[in-house]
């Protein structure tokens, strides 16, 4: 499945500083769909470099950290259950705080 | 010679007349406020449409010309007040539109002072102000763009024991601030107290952009539950920003006051703007609607005046109000050597390798001479450089003293540094000392010419 992976707000830094990713994730199963919660791992072996704890807590994303799936806020589509389709694009973003 | 002289008469000189200025600027303030007081008497009994005074018909005929906006906008903007908590980049330009815009009145809370650091983004101080006040310089800059708003100065930190007498005066709240507890505790009392709260930030090259708690719309807590880890937290003095970044954001926040006191157009609520200025991108994002379970907003146990107040917001996210650099305490004292100490070392000629483990990028800025740069991150794959370099030295200079070679660390602040060093001392390299206070110690105790940044 080819989806669009962008990290912001300092997450870039994870993986080798570079913000954009255009992934092709391998489904084990045509039939079953796949989530977020897949993706997250997927991300964590294959993109994330450096520092995994600045990006997972438990299975999920670390406190500070904003998902959005195609500009939207993963709360409103299931966070982790989020059903993801072909050309999705997925965003991470750490909240920031300076000013 | 003759030139030091010169330099420091006319040092002299600008001194003196800078605190003539001072004087001279405080009297007008004076006259100033003054001034606006009979104006707001004598226009009280003459006013034009929806009660506009008319000396602002004239000055703000550009919003009333707008159909959207009108004297109705104008009128609502002249009865509203805004609250900006933070005079520094994001609130320097929001204060600068803010004052021009035709409020009622506006109030600035800062506790810190005036740098030559911090003015290629805080736009709205000059060099005259550097060691004074953020508030007292944003205050003057504001009443010199606009009389006839009412300015009111708070040169203190915001707290949660002073935060809901301050706020309570205002309409709309500004979060310009620069780290994650003032941000949970602005948004806590906004919530308390019912107010709309305009929330910018900036970091490098990107920057961020909502407005919280308005029109059934989510608070912060809503959004970030759980505070971030505290090494999470990229502040502008460790990760750079660039001056426009927030000086766009801080626009931005400016635009969404106005739009809210003013009562006009759709606020930013429940979307956050997203600024990523290095690709020249800006996104807007549906974000989640306001939680029942927050522990700030939801409908179980909303927050009251008591718990605000009492809410350790220090503690909650791990990290300090103020923006006061960490500093770390990791290694006993026979693990560690003051810059004057180090100084002595390198007079006496004794044998030693510095390890620089700031980035490079930081190194490029200025470092020590006679200094290796490995930045913490590589320390680990580059340590044979270390056991070669110690090598070297022993046998260049080491052998003629009759001296063992030491190894010393160093960093910026002295941090990292005590990272390093309790690594090296793992890895085998017992003796490894680090600098205390780091580069910024060399400057302030050995060499003041050595550059800060
Ligand atoms: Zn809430």
């Amino acid at each position: 499945m080819k989806l669009t992976l962008e990290f912001g707000g300092g997450l870039e830094l994870l993986c080798d500083s570079v913000k954009i990713h255009n992934v092709d994730v391998d489904q084990k199963d045509v039939e079953e769909k796949l989530t977020m919660k897949d993706l997250l791992v997927w991300v964590g072996k294959n993109l994330i470099k450096e520092r995994p704890e600045m990006f997972m807590k438990g299975d999920t994303v670390r406190p500070g950290v904003l998902v959005l799936v195609n500009d939207c806020d993963w709360e409103l589509s299931g966070q982790l259950d989020t059903l993801l389709e072909e050309k999705d694009v997925v965003v991470f973003i750490s909240t920031l705080h300076g000013g | 010679m003759a030139g030091s002289e010169e330099e420091s008469r006319i040092i002299r000189e600008m001194e003196s007349l800078n605190e003539s200025k001072r004087k001279i600027d405080d009297e007008i303030r004076v006259l100033q406020a003054r001034l606006l007081q009979i104006r707001q008497n004598n226009h009280s009994s003459k006013t034009y449409g929806n009660n506009l005074p008319a000396h602002h018909i004239y000055r703000y005929s550009r919003h009333l010309l707008l159909p959207s906006f009108g004297v109705e906008g104008q009128a609502n903007l002249l009865n509203s007040s805004v609250l900006v908590v933070g005079a520094g980049g994001l609130g320097s330009p929001a204060l600068l539109y803010l004052a021009a815009c035709g409020l009622g009145r506006l109030g600035i809370v800062d506790h810190d002072v005036v740098e030559l650091n911090n003015l290629h983004r805080q736009i709205i101080h000059s060099e005259a102000y550097i060691g004074r006040p953020k508030v007292e310089s944003a205050a003057a800059a504001c009443r010199s763009i606009n009389s006839t708003t009412q300015i009111v100065e708070y040169k203190e930190a915001l707290r949660a024991t002073n935060a809901l007498e301050i706020m309570s005066k205002y309409d709309v709240i500004l979060d310009a601030t620069d780290n994650a507890p003032s941000r949970y505790m602005i948004s806590d009392c906004c919530v308390v107290l019912g107010k709309p709260l305009v929330s910018g930030a900036a970091v490098g090259l990107e920057g961020q952009l909502t407005v919280y708690n308005y029109n059934g719309g989510p608070c912060y807590r809503c959004l970030f539950p759980t505070p971030p880890p505290t090494t999470a937290c990229q502040r502008c003095s460790d990760s750079g920003v660039l001056g426009v970044v927030p000086g766009i954001i801080g626009c931005l926040q400016a635009l969404e006051a106005v739009k809210i006191s003013a009562k006009v157009g759709d606020p930013l609520s429940g979307r956050m703007l997203l600024l990523d200025a290095m690709s020249a991108r800006i996104r807007i994002v549906k974000i989640r609607g306001r939680s029942p379970q927050c522990e700030a907003c939801g409908d179980t146990s909303p927050l009251t005046r008591q718990q605000f107040q009492k809410f350790d917001y220090e503690s909650f996210t791990q990290s300090p109000l103020s923006t006061t650099p960490l500093k770390l305490k990791l290694l006993p004292g026979d693990a560690r050597i003051s810059s004057t100490e180090f100084n002595k070392k390198i007079k006496d000629a004794e044998p030693y390798v510095l390890v620089d483990v700031r980035p490079s990028h930081h190194y490029k800025i200025v470092s020590l001479p006679r200094s290796l740069n490995i930045p913490l991150s590589s320390l680990e794959d580059r340590l044979p450089e270390i056991s070669s370099a110690l090598k070297k030295e022993q046998e260049c200079r080491g052998l003629e003293s009759g001296r063992g070679t030491a190894l010393y660390v160093v960093c910026r602040r002295g941090n990292d540094s005590q990272r390093a060093v309790e690594y090296l001392h793992k890895m085998g390299f017992s003796t490894a000392k680090d600098i205390i206070g780091g580069l910024e110690s060399w400057t302030f105790d050995i060499d003041p010419n050595f550059p800060t940044y």
